[in-house]
């Protein structure tokens, strides 16, 4: 097992083996967020039962809830990226760190995007200072953070270690914020699915889960096309690169 | 045969850790009264930012008691970043840093020195200060209080956190706004708890649980920070 995945790991930090493997893997996993994406939003939107506190109203969850989760996951994976640039100066890891931040921002931004969509008509008002959008927004802030220092850095790999160390110290203050801006304001609904338990009725709850997937195979597959392209530019000199554009 | 001039320096003879540390923390100390200005800038942005609230908003009594804890704190908060750009500026352009890297002594402990040189010049005046601001806003004697002790405790953790950003932009030409972006976002927890332990002062509640959330804050960075900071320094010098 353990040599397995040292064996992927040494692979993988190869650009060429990535970029080889990550072109095969592609349709794989766009024909995984067509197949989970499509059927569970039709479903959500369309065909679950109506809410009976909120109406149809709640449907936005269905973009907002995997929204959400992929913009907090995209930072600890980006901050991970970050410990294996330190650690191990893995080149594929500076690439794919840095391909995160714009992702994960944007669906920090899309989540809050909905949040306001659909607080407009159940809480009355677009934006409330309430703990978890602020948190959701310290988030896009500190992912702008990053993105800014990333930009500002012209040598790539300095660039890429400088970057590491800043979503590192993120990753480390996400919680302290979490838990600082709970104590200081709290009005949004607690979540209501845990990795053990789910208030939600089944109909709701199966099109959620195939929309949160299918979410993520939609990030794995926007990571993995931003980072062939990153990939692409960083190797423009090396012979392979040259080859497979035709010089 | 042991060669008596040109003996490697073992670690013995080397400047141990408390020296390395007080050397630089007396260095920066010096520089900063040598050029007086940078004592006394920090300073008046406090005032004037403080002053221009009342002259914004209006000059009612009831509504600057309200805001008077988040205009202190945003104030002091500010202050810390403008000053914290020239941190290691000076250094790295003059060389400086380098040999700070290259000493015997582990760099977090010298960047610590650094920190504290800084907060003492920069931040310590201004919570000097701050009770008289504080009256000015129409603070009780208690709330001037706990705005005095929340400074205290959450202001180093500012000049820590905005280090970080020094650190990671000292090799840039533009640092100024770039650390404010970096830094701004992980201000937030020391803001929530330095203002909410004055507005609980100001409510007649008691506040010890904020400030030893503060004080948390506060260890918690003096342990963490210097090693990010060191190795922020780090990256900028080898690029």
């Amino acid at each position: 097992m353990f040599q397995t995945i040292k064996r992927l790991y040494h692979q993988f930090g190869s650009p060429r083996y990535f970029y080889e493997m990550t072109g095969k893997m592609q349709p794989w996993l766009i024909a995984g967020t067509v197949l989970l994406v499509i059927p569970g939003l039709i479903w959500g939107l369309l065909f679950a039962p109506p809410d009976y506190l909120q109406g149809n109203s709640y449907r936005i969850m269905y973009i907002h809830v995997p929204s959400a989760s992929l913009a907090m996951g995209g930072y600890v994976m980006m901050a991970v990226a970050g410990v294996i640039v330190l650690v191990w100066r893995m080149k594929m890891a500076e690439m794919v760190a840095r391909c995160i931040a714009p992702i994960g921002a944007s669906f920090a931004f899309l989540c809050l995007v909905t949040g306001a969509i659909w607080g407009k008509p159940t809480w009355g008002t677009w934006w409330v200072w309430d703990a978890r959008l602020t948190s959701m927004l310290i988030l896009l802030f500190l992912y702008i953070g990053v993105m800014a220092l990333n930009m500002a850095i012209e040598n790539p790999q300095t660039a890429a270690r400088a970057t590491a160390v800043l979503s590192i110290v993120g990753a480390v203050n996400i919680p302290i914020i979490k838990y600082s801006v709970e104590w200081w304001n709290t009005l949004h609904q607690p979540a209501s699915i845990t990795l053990t338990s789910s208030s939600m009725a089944p109909e709701m709850l199966i099109p959620l889960l195939m929309c949160i997937f299918g979410f993520y195979f939609l990030f794995a597959v926007l990571l993995i096309m931003a980072t062939r392209c990153e990939v692409l530019a960083r190797e423009q000199r090396s012979a392979w690169v040259r080859q497979l554009v035709g010089e | 045969m042991a060669d008596p001039v040109n003996k490697p320096l073992t670690t013995t003879e080397a400047p141990s850790l408390w020296q390395g540390f007080t050397a630089l923390l007396r260095r920066d100390l010096l520089i900063a009264f040598r050029q007086r200005s940078d004592l006394v800038n920090p300073l008046f942005f406090f005032i004037m930012v403080i002053a221009l609230f009342p002259l914004g908003i209006g000059p009612e009594k009831n509504v600057l008691e309200k805001i008077a804890p988040g205009v202190i704190w945003i104030a002091a908060l500010l202050s810390t970043l403008l000053s914290v750009d020239s941190l290691f500026r000076q250094d790295f352009e003059d060389g400086a840093l380098e040999l700070a890297l290259l000493s015997p002594q582990p760099l977090f402990v010298l960047v610590l020195g650094k920190v504290v040189a800084h907060w003492l010049v920069s931040a310590l005046p201004l919570i000097l200060v701050s009770p008289i601001l504080s009256i000015m806003l129409f603070m009780d004697a208690d709330t001037v209080l706990a705005t005095l002790y929340s400074l205290l405790l959450g202001t180093p953790v500012l000049s820590m956190i905005s280090a970080i950003g020094a650190a990671l932009t000292v090799g840039l030409r533009k640092g100024g706004v770039l650390i404010a972006i970096i830094a701004l976002p992980l201000y937030v927890p020391v803001l929530i708890f330095g203002t909410g332990a004055v507005q609980a002062a100001s409510m007649g509640m008691p506040y010890g649980g904020q400030l030893a959330i503060l004080a948390t804050f506060l260890i918690l960075a003096l342990a963490l920070a210097p090693v990010a900071i060191a190795a922020g320094l780090r990256i900028s010098t080898s690029g």
